[in-house]
């Protein structure tokens, strides 16, 4: 079964801050798990180690993509893998077009021999996916995350999420300074994705997990995951807090 | 990110063809060269007096001690006069073979059919080539080069020849006005809209070659031209002097748009002096974009003389290993009401180094005027280097003045989000530079964008690790 595998992770800033101290978690294709946690407690740093962010170095233990080990490899080289990591705060980058943007992305991702995607496919696809998320203008003739309302920059990387089709996926936060009807959209877009996706979604809150229902989920404290459970967790933290758990 | 050596191995106008020039005064200055170009020439006697008189304003003036590195020019080892061809070409079939061949190469033939209502070629000190489309010459469009129009339509260069740009107003304007040879001369009519644009294509061939073109563009009333301009140059081992002068005239309720792209070997000091002067409810802008060279100075100015006048500066520099780009633009508001904006972008890599300086200045009673400035600049790596010069004036309360900048460097936080999406990290800094540029590009004519991005592209190419 085709898995994400993280073993004994450790990681630390390039100034030598550890971050990560042995993280370990397997997420099988299908699988949703959900993390959760206190401020600083390494949720966030866990997504961008996941995906290669040079600010991070890995000191011990590996990552693992349906066996191939990519622990050492550069972001894109991963995302070809099938990582995609949904950011807490996507970057702005003015004067990139939306759409040729994400049509370079696409195509960077098939494989050799694969049929490159028609601009105007493309078109035909964005302009679905954002009728879906309740776009409100027109988000193909923008610059890239330019621009953007809070609300519209999370919406675009679930909307790059459905077209990219990754193997897996990190989600980080994509609920926070969300209304209730965005949360909505955004979670009905994942629900509908027509294939197995194996997710890892980091949120703060557990309204958002009313929605999208995890298999699992997993505290994380300190660098490390302290507790994991099901469903039931994320509700008794809701009504307790974290500090019983330290 | 690593620093290769790179861009200009790129350079593909780096070719030359061999000299053979019909005139050639020796290396050096002297009152005796200027009066053997004048003389070579068929010169009014008015135009060697302004000449020699401007030679004894070069001599007099020390070199400006502020902005880029000039030590490196030896006035004493150029040759400021080459004459390629004893006539001049209507016909491109009859352009002599090998200057043919230098502009086949670059283009020229290919562009004149597409898009442009004329053509001029200056190759070293002579224009060889001048054709305006017909439709236009009878509507009593003047577009040749300027040497031609001394003697064709002498009272009107006289008109306006160094008005506004004296010979004393820098050293090498003064030495433009001593030396000057070819150029283009512009005068659109009252009324006329030149619908498609005018361009012309500077060429350096010879060695250790001065190349002193002397533009100027008089738009009459309520008239419209858009004129572009090209430079390249062959690569020596030696330096090589581009020191021009534009002027330009827009008058009452016309529009003149002045495109740059200047795309000079790295062994060429490009020295340029540009000014419109900007009447009453006239809009004159320009798009100036340096992308070759080793050292640049160039600013080009609008002098905002009439009420309601509007200018605009777009300038985009990118600055590889071995360069200085110092660029960027002036604003005199002489009226009130006028507006300008001054946008300049910068790219740095491999070490190249880009300034921005500017200024604006509006005098006492131009009320009501306005003035934005942004300039933006992105370091490519650790070795390059970005600095700002930005002066303003005001000595009137009723303004508007903005100015905004921001250095960069290539965001580690872009590069990653755009990775993070499976491209490749020469190809995320090249939609990040290209993203970057975006606002001045997609200002240029297609086919120049479109080789813009291309030498921007072959510039950074292994520039990332």
């Amino acid at each position: 079964m085709k898995s994400l595998n993280i073993t004994n992770l450790h990681a630390s800033t390039t100034d030598g801050k550890e971050i990560l101290r042995g993280v370990s978690l397997k997420v099988t294709l299908g699988e949703i798990h959900a993390i959760m946690g206190p401020n600083g407690g390494g949720k966030s740093t866990l997504a961008q180690a996941l995906c290669g962010h040079p600010g991070y170095i890995i000191t011990q233990g590996k990552i693992e993509v349906n066996g191939t080990d990519i622990t050492n490899l550069s972001p894109d080289k991963r995302a070809k893998h099938g990582l995609f990591l949904g950011f807490q705060y996507p970057v702005e980058v003015s004067g990139v077009n939306f759409a040729s943007f994400l049509r370079l992305a696409i195509n960077e991702n098939k494989k050799a021999g694969e049929k490159k995607i028609s601009p105007i496919a493309l078109r035909n696809q964005i302009t679905d996916e954002a009728k879906q998320l309740a776009f409100s203008q027109d988000i193909i003739n923008r610059s890239l995350n330019e621009g953007f309302s809070g609300g519209e920059k999370k919406k675009a990387e679930i909307l790059q999420l459905a077209l990219l089709k990754p193997e897996f996926a990190v989600l980080d936060e994509p609920d926070s300074g969300l209304d209730v009807d965005a949360l909505k959209y955004i979670s009905k877009t994942i629900l509908s994705l027509n294939y197995p996706l194996g997710l890892i979604l980091i949120t703060h809150y557990q309204r958002i997990l009313h929605y999208i229902k995890p298999d699992y989920v997993h505290i994380m404290i300190k660098g490390k995951i302290i507790k994991s459970g099901n469903a039931a967790l994320a509700r008794e933290i809701e009504e307790k807090g974290y500090e019983q758990l330290l | 990110m690593k620093a290769q050596p790179i861009v200009k191995s790129n350079y593909k106008f780096g070719f030359h063809n061999p000299e053979k020039a019909v005139f050639k005064t020796p290396k050096g200055l002297s009152p005796q060269i200027v009066q053997a170009i004048s003389h070579f020439k068929n010169e009014p006697e008015w135009m060697l007096k302004l000449r020699l008189q401007a030679l004894m304003i070069f001599q007099n003036k020390s070199m400006p001690n502020w902005g880029a590195d000039l030590s490196g020019i030896n006035f004493d080892n150029l040759y400021y006069y080459i004459s390629p061809s004893e006539k001049k070409f209507r016909n491109w079939e009859d352009v002599p073979a090998d200057i043919k061949d230098t502009y086949d190469k670059i283009g020229i033939p290919q562009a004149e059919r597409k898009f442009l209502a004329g053509v001029g070629a200056q190759y070293d000190s002579e224009v060889i080539y001048h054709r305006l489309k017909d439709k236009w010459e009878k509507l009593g469009v003047i577009f040749t080069d300027t040497d031609t129009a001394l003697q064709k339509y002498p009272d009107l260069v006289r008109e306006y020849f160094g008005t506004i740009i004296p010979a004393a107003d820098n050293k090498f304007a003064a030495l433009n006005s001593a030396v000057w040879s070819g150029g283009s001369f512009v005068y659109i009519p009252k009324g006329v809209h030149v619908s498609i644009p005018l361009q012309a294509y500077f060429r350096i061939n010879a060695a250790n070659m001065g190349q002193f073109e002397r533009t100027l563009i008089i738009a009459e009333e309520g008239s419209y031209v858009s004129y572009i301009e090209g430079c390249t140059a062959p690569i020596y081992s030696t330096d090589s002097l581009h020191s021009a002068v534009v002027e330009i005239i827009v008058k009452k309720g016309a529009r003149v748009r002045y495109t740059t792209i200047q795309n000079w070997s790295n062994n060429v000091y490009n020295l340029v002096t540009k000014r419109m002067l900007i009447e009453e409810e006239a809009f004159g802008e320009w798009i100036d974009g340096n992308l070759g060279s080793k050292v640049t100075m160039k600013y080009p100015s609008l002098y905002l003389t009439g009420k309601g006048a509007r200018g605009e500066v777009l300038s985009l520099a990118f600055a590889g290993r071995g360069q200085h780009q110092d660029a960027g633009g002036k604003a005199m508001h002489f009226a009130p009401y006028t507006t300008s904006t001054i946008t300049s972008k910068s790219v740095s890599v491999n070490g190249g180094r880009s300034s921005y300086r500017g200024m604006v200045k509006i005098i006492n009673g131009a009320k009501g005027s306005k003035s934005f400035v942004r300039c933006d600049a992105l370091l490519l790596d650790e070795l390059s280097r970005s600095d700002t010069y930005p002066v303003n004036i005001v000595n009137e309360q009723d303004v508007t003045l903005g100015h905004e900048a921001s250095v960069s460097k290539i965001g580690e936080q872009q590069l990653f989000y755009l990775m993070s999406r499976g491209i490749e990290e020469a190809q995320a800094t090249s939609l990040i530079v290209n993203g970057f540029i975006e606002p001045i590009v997609k200002e240029l004519p297609l086919e120049y964008a479109v080789e813009l991005n291309r030498l921007i592209n072959l510039s950074m190419e292994g520039s990332v690790g």
